[in-house]
């Protein structure tokens, strides 16, 4: 049965130090107020998984909150390198970071066959990839009815999923539309989870009849926290801050310039610093 | 560059333009970021107008009206036909086969067209660190076949890649096939200077047309091997105005959407 808590208490409650735990949105619905309250928190160890990671998992592994990270595609996007990422990877820089890393066919599999409560997913793919000689988890298995030969990936077991959605209603079900990414998939293959959102309603109101929708007893913990994407997007409410990305290059280009920036604008902020971007949601699609 | 007249476009308007070319309406497109993504738009907006095109972020028969700077912009989700989950992109859309042409680009390729969006240096200790594959390793594979589009230079096109992100026709003929994969792979590679495609028997990377005012010099200087070339090679045909002022009015599109003036 979800919860309905403040940010502080939410990420209390369901981030831990040392989880395997994902922030996840493709883009679309990243939940940068929740990454923000954990840095503010001094959360450690984490193993952050992601397949898009960008500037979230960037400002987490700068400040040392992780110990290894899992993804498919690590970068600024349409911008270049995450810089705080690669000073860990290639430099230790404020700690050593571990990688695993896959395809994005496989970490989609790994969710999937996580929410299925499965222990391993399979699925055509690396073949000709070198990635699956340096990551040991990638193996294979031949298929009993054709002797086909596929890619397997275990199944993704997560402590801990961070979502972020247009909507909650006040039984505890959250709605979710757009690019929905691997959420769904996240929360539920997660023992904990955190769901924040743009909006709390009497009721979800007009939908498609398959909307994607979290069931209140599949959430640990929901926070209202309006603009909570920021600077990704929430469909309906806002527009991606293309602009911020452009601007994080320079940011986390440099040690000290990434320091200034997480004192100022996370250390001595709340969550109340992203109702600012928030927007009255338009009627109907986009 | 041999004639003394500047030329009124761009090598990157050039690369784009014939990448553009190459596709048709009845195409359906797995879509990447960046030099793909101008091109698959530009040939929807001049004479593919029926083609498919498909974002992995689960986009299917997007029509944005400017170029998105991410693979899940919202412009992306309000123009398709529909948006599907992740898991079902990878699934039942690119694994299932339901994709003809995949368009990608690399911070390295060979001469096979295999290519490397993950490491400069060793993967243990890179000199730098790249994104990684993201959605390359299946779509090189799972799609009929890919085009390529990637700025020619020595650093970009390799003797020998840093790392094999991606298949292309791996060490050469009937490496594909020995892996049990269907697909033709690289059929197309596009640069900024020429046209390149698999020889049949060798599935070495040919230059089978030049653009205007490059010459054979040029493309040695800026290929990592000693580039062959087809039996005929032709002259690619300079950009058209349609094609030209289609593009350049996407571009100020997207950058007047990027200031906020939309």
């Amino acid at each position: 049965m979800a919860k309905f808590l403040s940010l502080a208490d939410a990420v209390a409650e369901v981030v831990r130090d040392g989880d395997m735990t994902a922030f996840e949105g493709f883009t679309h619905l990243i939940p940068y107020a929740a990454g923000h309250e954990t840095i503010r928190q001094g959360r450690t160890d984490l193993g952050l998984v992601r397949m898009t990671p960008d500037l979230i998992y960037d400002q987490l592994i700068g400040v040392g909150a992780a110990r290894k990270m899992v993804f498919s595609w690590g970068g600024n996007p349409g911008v270049g390198s995450l810089h705080r990422f690669r000073d860990a990877y290639e430099k230790g820089w404020p700690r050593p970071l571990e990688i695993e890393e896959h395809s994005h066919a496989a970490m989609a599999n790994a969710y999937e066959a996580g929410a299925a409560g499965l222990p391993f997913a399979v699925f055509r793919g690396y073949r000709g990839a070198e990635l699956a000689s340096v990551n040991p988890n990638i193996k294979s298995v031949a298929c009993p009815y054709t002797g086909e030969v596929l890619a397997t990936v275990p199944a993704m077991r997560l402590d801990s999923a961070v979502i972020h959605a247009q909507k909650a209603d006040r039984a505890g079900n959250v709605m979710l539309e757009g690019i929905v990414g691997v959420q769904k998939e996240a929360v539920l293959a997660a023992k904990r989870s955190l769901a924040t959102v743009e909006e709390i309603v009497d009721d979800l109101g007009d939908r498609s009849y398959n909307a994607c929708i979290l069931p209140h007893w599949t959430v640990t913990a929901i926070a209202h926290v309006p603009g909570g994407a920021h600077p990704s997007y929430a469909q309906g409410y806002y527009k991606r801050d293309n602009a911020y990305y452009e601007a994080w290059d320079e940011i986390a280009r440099d040690r000290d310039s990434f320091k200034a920036w997480i004192a100022d604008n996370v250390m001595k902020m709340g969550p109340e610093a992203f109702a600012v971007h928030a927007r009255t949601p338009a009627k109907g699609r986009g | 560059m041999s004639t003394a007249a500047k030329p009124a476009y761009t090598p990157t308007e050039m690369m784009t333009i014939v990448a553009s070319r190459a596709l048709k309406s009845s195409d359906v497109c797995f879509v990447g970021i960046g030099a793909p993504s101008a091109a698959c738009n530009l040939a929807r907006l001049t004479h593919a107008p029926g083609i498919t095109l498909i974002y992995e972020s689960g986009t299917i028969a997007t029509k944005p009206n400017v170029l998105p700077l991410s693979i899940g912009d919202g412009e992306l989700c309000e123009t398709a036909l529909t948006t599907v989950p992740v898991v079902e992109m990878f699934r039942y859309w690119l694994q299932g086969g339901r994709i003809s042409i995949g368009f990608l680009g690399g911070a390295q390729i060979d001469r096979f067209a295999n290519l490397n969006t993950t490491v400069i240096g060793s993967y243990d200790k890179p000199k730098v660190r790249l994104p990684g594959g993201g959605g390359a390793p299946e779509i090189a594979t799972s799609c009929g076949e890919v085009f390529i589009i990637m700025a020619q230079g020595k650093r970009t096109f390799v003797d020998k890649l840093d790392f094999v992100t991606s298949l292309g026709h791996g060490h050469g003929p009937g490496h594909r096939e020995g892996l049990g994969v269907t697909t033709k792979g690289p059929t197309r590679v596009v640069t900024d200077l020429c046209l390149m495609e698999p020889d049949a028997v060798s599935k070495e990377l040919t230059v089978v047309s030049i653009h205007p005012g490059v010459t054979r010099e040029q493309i040695a200087e800026n290929t990592g091997w000693r580039i062959k070339y087809a039996a005929d090679v032709a002259d690619t045909p300079a950009p058209n105005g349609e094609e030209l002022s289609v593009l350049r009015d996407l571009q100020a599109r997207t950058k007047a959407a990027m200031q906020g003036k939309e």
